[in-house]
């Protein structure tokens, strides 16, 4: 298989990249020549991967992530690594430690976050399709705010093998594109069981998006609609659901009552695993260099303290409390009871309907720096964290605009049938283009 | 006594036999090779490595447990204890905690007053090494660390005993049988330069308990016990109070020391690792064969070669002990298996402890001969002995191979036969070796001593038996001279 | 309600260093956080985790490790193969 190299030198206005390969090489494929952009999240073989971190500035990985090695055979070209909220903990891509990504739709306002450098690569058409990551709605907030399309596989669906992680148990790398088309091309290439990720299943994706909803059944959960969602937004979703229900699909309204602690335990279960996950960060293989006349805790406290961006040292320091001595179970135990609720009210709404439909963002973009406390900002991502607190997939399709902005339609599905989710999508899609 | 009572419990590690390392396929052959010459992204702690569980440890651990007699959970999982030091390359260790792989079990081990002890274990769980650290730098030019990361991810079983155990000689019987249980088990290799590791739990009763850390040898926790129970004492009889604290075992010294520095407070903040999934292995207790172990091959050696109860425990403490044994035996058990056990029990262990050899490198066909030579009377014990030491010292030294028949021939070992007047020893192959009659001559020689043996003086025999060994310059077989100076002395007088 | 003196010993748990004028922000960011958490309070029993993939295990066969000089690139520094890290004693 010859190697050919694919130039890449993008007018890149909106900070999508960290890291460009001018030159990137390529092979034959079902993806031969086209430019696909990674999140700087996922280990690449000789190109820096960062995280958008200070911490990891400079580092090389000696491996692939497993993704990355599908997409290589796959012929693609991987032409550079995307921007993200440090280690993913945002939902604006603000939380760079290399400046924010702007939104190709309007550079006064962010691209969501945390795959926020995915999406405005895709959105400005600088690469065809993008890896992004997704722990609460990574992949579907850039793509809802960019107005792409972006999907969150079923958990376990596509390795995570080589994704630094942040939050093990809720996150998945998923693809970004403009069009179903793409994305659906880009999970065939993507998923698949792989023997260094124990918690991957061996469920390939070898479908072909069909426009069909006819006969579907779709639940439209009332705590979608409610306290939080910009109506403005919330009306254009509902136009979107009726686009479905004129090409076949049924509708039926229903409730999410574990909604109320959905997101507490989203944010106690992701800081928790993190606490964890960023330990290893210390300085001595790999990173910026600990100080080694110094005691390990004053040297490690000392480059964590530099490297680390506020937001990551927030949410690793509540983690760390949550699973402290006396705390494990108010906050960590009690986050999984109410993760089991949802996976139950899913369930429940499942063996009822066959999708549930609702706005992926409660608003448009954000302004830039609009988002400055924590909590508000947590508060955003109230309608992604419950498919990746189940494990469901999820995508995100453009629906129009609120106030010139784009609006995602997010769509969700029972585990393994992302095929369902991509037809419903594709449908509609299809039905508005 | 009550109050002086010693209560100890132990925590043990030891690596697993496995071919590669518990969650990467990296070679856990390591020791010959250099530092972070076996380390891959998962090993090394890399940005987004995940574990995959080697099941091969998972089977070893539950022969282990099937051995013990613990009782298999239904559901075991891993999880992550989290601390920073820097031979952990993740900044969190992936051991078991609140769901380990078996539970209870027991061990039983010979008490100090002789009979079996039951000593109760808590649980036993499978965890990973972590990497290994050099201190390097002094106090002006200043310390640091080097890591090297080989060891990380090495499979380890965490054997925790109940406070079962009443004095540091129990203790090491403990360690002793365990290591044996995991040897015939065949899934750990006690050669191997640091693959167990002790923490052990001791309190005088009524007293606080104090953790000792850091014993990697079987000798080291009858030494840091013992210590610890001299120091206790001597604390609680001066009036003073023992601290709960962890103390740190130096080898080199043979003491322990307070962990004075003021780390952080321990609080590992467990949870499930998310990258693995849960255990199910229940099922898997009934399908598995466990080999001979220690007790039963010990009863065995009893009934089968006769050996003595301390002799049978003594060879079936170690798996190549007992396998050694029966090898040079085989060619006629019947014949030879007291003498092989004697010699093998009291005599080569004890050669080998001084010579610190090991045993593989003992050729067991070598030492058939030798106890073939011994069974034909034609050497003395001592002699024996003799032989037995050039052998294993040229095996240590890795010199050219000789026999112990060669062996006699080089240092002129022979039994001499002794002549005297009409008593004669037949029994000897080598009686054409007979050098004159030393008994005769020492009588002819040592008139006045020959006479106070008459008088009865006591002495007087010794000095004879001494003058006769001395012209057969030590070589004749000390029984059969005793016998044939009373039958010579007896014969002159009439 | 934590106090600055908890987000002090966390921050030493976490080996993650911070600075006296961080300590009022971020335990007032705390405050808030954690009143969020506490709906987790009205989360009734102790259900527990489904997980449904279980012995998912590898066979013990020895892989390829990474060549020495790609363990020690990314490393700070080293010394004789070894990566060199702070001191413990």
């Amino acid at each position: 298989m010859e190697s050919q190299k694919l130039t890449f030198e993008p007018d890149d206005r909106y900070n999508a990249f960290l890291t460009i390969c001018k030159k990137a090489p390529y092979s034959n494929g079902k993806l031969s020549g086209i430019a696909v952009a990674v999140k700087d999240n996922i280990s690449t073989k000789g190109i820096e991967t960062t995280c958008a971190s200070k911490i990891l500035k400079g580092y090389i990985p000696p491996y692939d992530a497993h993704a990355v090695e599908l997409l290589r055979k796959a012929g693609a070209a991987i032409v550079g690594k995307t921007n993200m909220d440090e280690f993913g903990m945002g939902t604006t891509t603000e939380n760079s430690a290399f400046g924010p990504t702007l939104n190709p739709c309007d550079t006064g306002r962010v691209p969501g976050g945390s795959s926020g450098g995915s999406a405005a690569a895709v959105a400005s058409n600088m690469v065809q399709m993008a890896l992004g990551t997704d722990t609460g709605g990574s992949i579907r907030c850039p793509a809802a705010f960019c107005g792409i399309v972006g999907l969150k596989p079923t958990y376990g669906r596509v390795s995570r093998y080589g994704l630094i992680a942040y939050a093990n148990s809720l996150e998945q790398i998923g693809p970004m594109g403009r069009t179903v088309n793409d994305v659906s091309a880009l999970m065939q290439v993507i998923a698949g069981k792989d023997r260094h990720d124990s918690t991957t299943y061996d469920r390939p994706y070898t479908h072909t998006p069909v426009a069909d909803v006819k006969e579907l059944k779709i639940g439209i959960p009332e705590e979608y609609f409610g306290e939080g969602v910009d109506p403005k937004v919330a009306g254009v979703v509902k136009t979107a659901i009726g686009r479905l229900e004129e090409l076949g699909a049924t509708t039926v309204p229903c409730s999410i009552p574990s909604m109320k602690f959905a997101l507490a335990a989203y944010y106690v279960t992701c800081t928790c695993e993190a606490s964890s996950n960023l330990a290893r960060f210390d300085g001595v293989r790999y990173g910026p260099a600990a100080d080694t006349k110094k005691s390990w805790h004053e040297a490690y406290k000392e480059v964590r303290r530099a490297g680390f961006g506020t937001e990551v040292r927030r949410r690793i320091m509540l983690g760390t409390f949550a699973l402290s001595s006396g705390y494990y179970g108010k906050y960590y135990a009690k986050a999984q009871v109410a993760r089991e609720n949802v996976k139950a009210d899913f369930k429940r709404l499942f063996s009822e309907v066959d999708l549930i439909a609702g706005p992926t963002m409660p608003t448009i973009a954000f302004r830039l720096k609009e988002k400055s406390d924590p909590l508000s900002m947590y508060l955003s991502d109230i309608l992604t964290v419950p498919a990746n607190l189940a494990g469901i997939p999820a995508i995100s399709v453009p629906c129009g605009k609120s106030d010139g902005m784009p609006v995602g339609l997010q769509i969700m599905g029972r585990p393994f049938e992302d095929e369902c989710v991509i037809d419903a999508a594709f449908a509609y899609e299809q039905a508005v283009n | 006594m009550a109050e002086d009572q010693v209560i100890v419990g132990l925590e043990v590690h030891c690596q697993l036999d496995t071919k590669s390392k518990l969650f990467c396929g990296c070679s856990t052959d390591y020791r010959s090779d250099g530092p972070n010459t076996h380390v891959c992204p998962v090993c090394l702690g890399l940005p987004g490595a995940m574990p995959v569980l080697n099941k091969r440890s998972i089977e070893y651990a539950m022969k282990v447990a099937k051995a013990l007699n613990c009782t298999v959970l239904n559901e075991s999982e891993f999880s992550r204890k989290n601390y920073f030091y820097p031979d952990l390359d993740k900044a969190y260790q992936i051991t078991q905690y609140d769901k380990p792989l078996a539970e209870g079990g027991y061990l039983e081990i010979e008490s100090d007053e002789g009979g079996e002890r039951r000593i109760q274990l808590t649980r036993i769980h499978v965890e990973e090494d972590p990497g290994r650290l050099v201190h390097m730098g002094n106090a002006e030019r200043g310390k640091y660390s080097l890591v090297d990361y080989n060891r990380a991810g090495i499979p380890l079983i965490e054997i925790v005993s109940e406070p079962d155990m009443r004095s540091p000689k129990e203790a090491r019987k403990f360690l002793n049988k365990l290591r044996a249980t995991l040897e015939y088990l065949n899934v750990f290799d006690s050669d191997k330069e640091g693959s167990l590791r002790v923490d052990a739990n001791i309190s005088i009763k009524g007293n606080e308990r104090v953790e000792v850390k850091n014993i990697t040898s079987y000798k080291g926790v009858e030494k840091a016990l013992t210590y610890e129970v001299t120091r206790q004492k001597n604390q609680i009889r001066r009036g003073q109070r023992i601290e709960r604290e962890t103390r740190h075992f130096i080898e080199s010294t043979g003491i322990t020391q307070s962990s004075r520095s003021k780390e952080q407070e321990h609080d590992y903040r467990y949870f499930p690792e998310p990258d693995l999934r849960p255990l199910h292995v229940l099922s898997w207790v009934e399908g598995i064969v466990l080999p001979e172990l220690p007790d039963a091959r010990r009863e065995r050696f009893v009934l089968q070669y006769g050996c003595s109860l301390n002799h049978a425990r003594t060879l079936t403490g170690e798996l190549k002990l007992a396998n050694f044994f029966e090898g040079v035996v085989a060619a006629d058990p019947k014949g030879l298996s007291t003498l092989a056990a004697t010699w093998i029990a009291d005599t080569l262990i004890g050669e080998l402890n001084f010579r610190s050899m090991n045993l593989d490198k003992v050729d067991a066909a070598g030492f058939t001969g030798l106890i073939g030579i011994l069974k034909m009377d034609t050497i003395t014990d001592k002699m024996c002995v003799e032989i037995l030491r050039d052998f294993l010292d040229r095996a240590k030294k890795g010199l050219h191979y000789e026999t112990p028949a060669e062996i006699m021939d080089r240092l002129k070992i022979r039994k001499v036969v002794l002549l005297s007047g009409t008593a004669s020893s037949t029994s000897s192959v080598y009686a054409n070796l007979v050098v004159g009659d030393p008994i005769t001559d020492v009588i002819r020689e040592q008139p006045q001593a020959v006479e106070d043996y008459y008088k009865g003086k006591k002495g007087a025999f010794n000095f004879l038996i001494g003058q006769v060994m001395k012209k057969t310059r030590g070589c004749a077989d000390p029984g059969e001279l005793n016998r044939l100076l009373t039958e010579a002395l007896k014969k002159r007088e009439a | 309600m934590v106090t600055e003196k908890d987000v002090e010993h966390i921050a030493e748990l976490a080996d993650i260093g911070i600075n006296t004028d961080e300590l009022g922000t971020f335990t007032n960011q705390f405050n808030a956080i954690l009143d969020y958490f506490d709906v987790l309070d009205q989360v009734k029993g102790d259900t527990t985790v489904t997980r449904d993939l279980s012995n998912i295990m590898r066979e013990d066969i020895v892989e390829p490790s990474l060549p020495r000089d790609e363990v020690l690139k990314n490393a700070a520094a080293q010394e004789d193969g070894f990566i060199k890290a702070p001191r413990v004693m």
